[in-house]
Formats: C-alpha cells, structure tokens, sequence
C-alpha cells in the first residue's frame, strides 16, 4: 500500500484529511473506474481516455465532478484525442466517495491538482438538476 | 530524514519490482525458443519464418489490403499529414516499402482491394477507387461512394468488410452498447427487451459491391445477434462467410456478485463463427462460456453465469480466451508456407483491456488450420510479442498491437499495427 502510493506519488506534506481522502479515492478508483482507465490510469488507445498527466484532470473541479455524475456519450475529443467507449454515470457513488477518487487522480498518474471536497460535489449535484 | 529513507526503500522496492518483471520476461522467451521459435524483426515466429517491418511510423494503421502487383494499402483510424490512406510500394524488393503516398481526408478502419477497386470504409460510408493495370488509383481526390449513412453512435464505430466473388460486400455494423442496458455499462441498468439495436446494428449488411450510393434498406441484414465483428473474411476454399467477435465486457465490474475478477477475466469467450444468410449469433441475450461448452443467458436478461441461454442462436465453431479482441481475420490461399497452413485462419488479436486488474492477454498473431471450412486442430500463436513484453497489466504499454491481416500474391502475410503504426512483412524461407 505504502510502497504503490510513494511510487506513484510526489512527497509534498499533506493535511491527514488529504491523506484520508487519497486513501479512500484509492479504493474507490479500484472498484469503479480501474478496469477502463487501468491501475496505471494509461486508459485504453482509441477506446478510454487515459488519466496520465491529463489536463481534464488537472483542470475545472466542477466540469470534472459533472463528467463523473452524467457520464458521457457524447464523442468528443479528450487532450485532442477521440475516444470510443460510453462513461457510465457514476451519480449513485457518495458525494465523499466522488470527491475523494477526483482527489486522488488529480494527485496521481503525474497529474498535481487541488483537493475536492465532498461539498462542491453536492454543489454541482445541485447545479446540473 | 523518515521521508528520506522512506523514499529510498520505495524506489528500491520499485527496482526489484522491475528486476523481477524482467526475469520473468526472459524465462518465457527461453521456453518459447525452445520450442522452435525464431526472433525476426521483433516478432517471435514459428522456425523458418522471417519478418520484416515492411513500413513504420504510421499511427494508426487499421486494416490493410494488398493489390495483385504486391502493393500494400493501409486505411488510418487518425490521419496522418491530414490523409487516411496511405500506399506502400516496395521499389527494390528488400521487403521494406520505399515510397509512402497518402490520400484520402476521411479516418476509418476497412480496406479491401477487389475487382480493379480499392474499397475504404469511414465509420459511417464505404467507398471505393478505380486502380489502374499497375495497381495505382486512378483519381484518388474521387472516389465513388458505394454505401452511405451508417449508423455509427460513439461504440465499436468501425466498419470492416469483406467480399464474396459473387460481387458483394460483407460489412460488420457493430453495437453501439456493451450489453444492451438501458445505460450502456451502468452498474444495475438491465438489459432492454427486446434490443433495439438490431434493427440497425449488431449483425452483419450485404449490400452489392458495384452500385452506388446503398444504405439500410437496399439490401439484407445477412446476420444479427453479433456484438462486434472486426475480424470478417469470405473462405474461398468453401464459399462463406466468418467472423470473429469480440464478446461482452465488464462481467465482475457489472455483476461484482456473479463473478470474480478472475472469472471475469476470462469470459466470455471470443468466438469465431461460420455465418449463413438469417444467422442469428444471439447477442445480447446470452454470451458464450468457453469454459462449460454452453450459451449463458447473460446477466442483464436475468442470468446468473450457470442458465443457459441463447436457444435459437448458433454455436461458435471454436472459443478464445476472453477479451483478447480479434480485429483481424484472413483465411491463407497461398502456397508458400508450409502445407498445414493452406486454407487456415489468421487471426490478429489486439490485446486485452478488459482482463484488468489480472494481467492482459492478447497482442498476438494466432493461426486455426481448417478442413472443408471448419478447424481441423487447436488454435496456436503464430506470431507473437508485439506488445514488446512477456507479461502486461496495461494496452498503452503496448508497443505494438496487431490489427488488420492481408495477403501478398507472393504468399506473403501482412501485418498492420494500430499502436505503433507498423506495418509487418511476414515470408517462409524454409528451415
């Protein structure tokens, strides 16, 4: 466990809810997202979009946290790359559970992002009724 | 300090890792030479055979087609210098091509040489050009458009095909849906009944390969029930029509209770099947289980991994390993290699995504000897190691993936590769 988060992993000093919420996102990325984006967030060619060093990921907290609670159909290009495969909507996951996996894939595969709390996912849950 | 040594004792763990990785890797490459095996142009072949990389730095090299004169066409899924085909010709016989002229603005996957025309399909329209006595399209910024207006909404888009000689065209509409849930790859979503997709995609359409501007309705929906067909031939040795599906995804991820990673890993089966006019492969009201020899009702239409489904559909002729992805079938008509491959099937398989988190599968080149159109013997890997590795948790470390499958009038056997744009030459000089 400790091994797999050092090795993909920076080494900044975190506040322990950060930690908690990596811990958590881990496992939530796991049962949720690993098969098509892959433990090493590399996607799938022409198929998944890969999460490594992703400027979606990196960027819009809340276009991001909508990606997640709609899923997508649409075939629109990614970093400029078009994908294949539908997202399922993942709206029935927990606001924390949301926020905690988007903080640990904006954290992880040489992506570096601000934290997302569980209240902007309720926000946006909200905002896009 | 703590951080320090923490960070030390991780990175050398993470060596270790790879060093372990690497044995492995070399162990399974010692066996595989043990057993007859040759290195040619980064591809583990059976003895006798040589490789050459005929063409490189193509992107995504989808299907390929050669003409009569031995020149290879290659269809691109992402265009290259803004074309999405490109021809090779080979000036001075070394087995590399020398010139590489694209054409074409469309992306695509299909590609065909039949009758004095190149035919290239997009994701929604099938088109063809007129080739001159030396194998050249003639009017390359023309083509004719032979077939229009296919359905193409986000999933398995591609439109392979292939063609009897009776002068038609076999092409694959692949479902745009895993399994035919209300949400496509929803946890919880069951299966619509019935599946609306059929009436315009999941099956194979017939449509004639001299007529211009077809679509739905000119002609037949020769076969349904059919998920995903990249890999599709007519077998001239008996006249019909084969397929080589890629099975459902998602079983644990959908149904966590129903079936183990494992498990999941490995089914369904990636099944090849003999088509005939009306077929109906059963899609996706069942999945075929490679492991009980049966049809499974699948789990969105209430199955539970052991009912047996699929009554009115037809059996595979024979079952892979899941999730290996056939994008590329060929039955070889030449004389070159040796005798037990005249008349049998190649097979490009892609390489897996859907066997995460076990270890992927795949990245292959296999051959099925046939008899009187049917397998005659067990499937084997003919040519292997385009991924570039012996063991892989991921496609995009991939270096090479196999894709489309052609044949030289020298009885060569091309290979194309959508990930590293390769494009493979493969010859029998004999032991």
């Amino acid at each position: 466990m400790l091994f797999i988060v050092a090795c993909n992993f920076g080494g900044d000093a975190q506040s322990s809810t950060v930690k908690a919420q990596l811990a958590n996102g881990k496992k939530v990325y796991q049962k949720n997202c690993l098969t098509c984006h892959q433990a090493n967030g590399g996607g799938v060619p022409r198929m998944n979009p890969p999460l490594i060093n992703a400027a979606f990921v990196k960027g819009d907290a809340q276009k991001l946290i909508q990606w997640v609670l709609l899923g997508s159909t649409q075939k629109v290009p990614i970093d400029g790359k078009y994908y294949s495969n539908n997202m399922p909507a993942q709206a029935n996951l927990k606001d924390q559970d949301i926020a905690d996996v988007l903080t640990y894939i904006r954290n992880n595969f040489k992506n570096k992002a601000p934290a997302i709390s569980a209240n902007e996912v309720k926000e946006t849950r909200v905002a896009i009724k | 300090m703590k951080n320090l040594f923490l960070m030390t004792a991780t990175f050398m763990a993470c060596i270790s890792f790879t060093n372990n990785a690497n044995a492995k890797a070399t162990g399974d490459s010692l066996k595989i030479k043990k057993a007859g095996f040759a290195n040619s142009a980064g591809l583990k072949l059976p003895a006798g055979f040589v490789a050459t990389q005929y063409a490189q730095g193509l992107g995504e090299a989808r299907h390929i087609a050669v003409t009569p004169q031995g020149d290879v066409y290659v269809k691109l899924s992402a265009l290259k210098n803004g074309k999405g085909i490109y021809y090779l010709h080979d000036a001075n016989g070394d087995g590399k091509a020398d010139v590489q002229t694209g054409f074409g603005d469309f992306t695509g996957t299909g590609m065909g040489v039949k009758n004095g025309y190149l035919y290239a399909s997009s994701d929604t329209k099938i088109f063809r050009y007129k080739l001159d006595s030396k194998g050249k399209v003639v009017d390359p910024a023309h083509p004719e458009l032979i077939v229009t207006g296919l359905l193409n909404r986000h999933e398995h888009e591609a439109k392979p095909f292939t063609f009897d000689n009776k002068g038609n065209i076999y092409v694959t509409i692949g479902a745009y849906s895993n399994a035919c849930q209300v949400n496509d790859r929803a946890k919880g979503s069951p299966g619509i009944q019935p599946c609306p997709i059929l009436d315009s995609a999941g099956g194979i359409w017939k449509f004639d390969a001299n007529k211009p501007d077809q679509t739905y309705g000119d002609q037949e929906r020769y076969a349904t029930g059919l998920r995903n067909e990249m890999g599709i031939a007519w077998n001239s040795d008996v006249n019909e029509l084969y397929v080589m599906q890629h099975g459902r995804d998602q079983l644990h991820d959908l149904f966590p209770n129903l079936f183990t990673t494992k498990q999941s890993a490995e089914l369904p089966a990636e099944c090849l099947y003999l088509l005939h006019k009306g077929d109906n492969a059963g899609w996706p009201y069942m999945y075929y289980d490679q492991i009980q020899h049966k049809k499974i009702l699948m789990p969105e239409y209430g199955g539970d991994g052991k009912k047996e489904g699929g009554e009115n559909a037809i059996d595979p002729l024979m079952a892979f390993p899941g999730h290996m992805a056939p994008d590329g079938l060929l039955f070889y008509e030449g004389n070159k290699f040796p005798e037990k491959y005249k008349n049998g099937a190649f097979i490009a398989f892609h390489g897996s995504w859907n066997r995460a988190p076990e270890p992927q599968k795949g990245f292959f080149v296999a051959f099925v000897p046939f008899k009187n159109g049917k397998p005659s013997g067990n499937w084997e890997v003919f040519a292997d190691d385009f991924a570039g590795g012996a063991e892989f948790m991921s496609p995009n470390e991939a270096k090479h993936r196999p894709c489309g499958l052609a044949e030289g009038p020298d009885g060569s056997l091309y290979v194309s590769d959508d990930k590293g744009g390769t494009i493979y030459k493969i010859i029998y000089k004999g032991k």
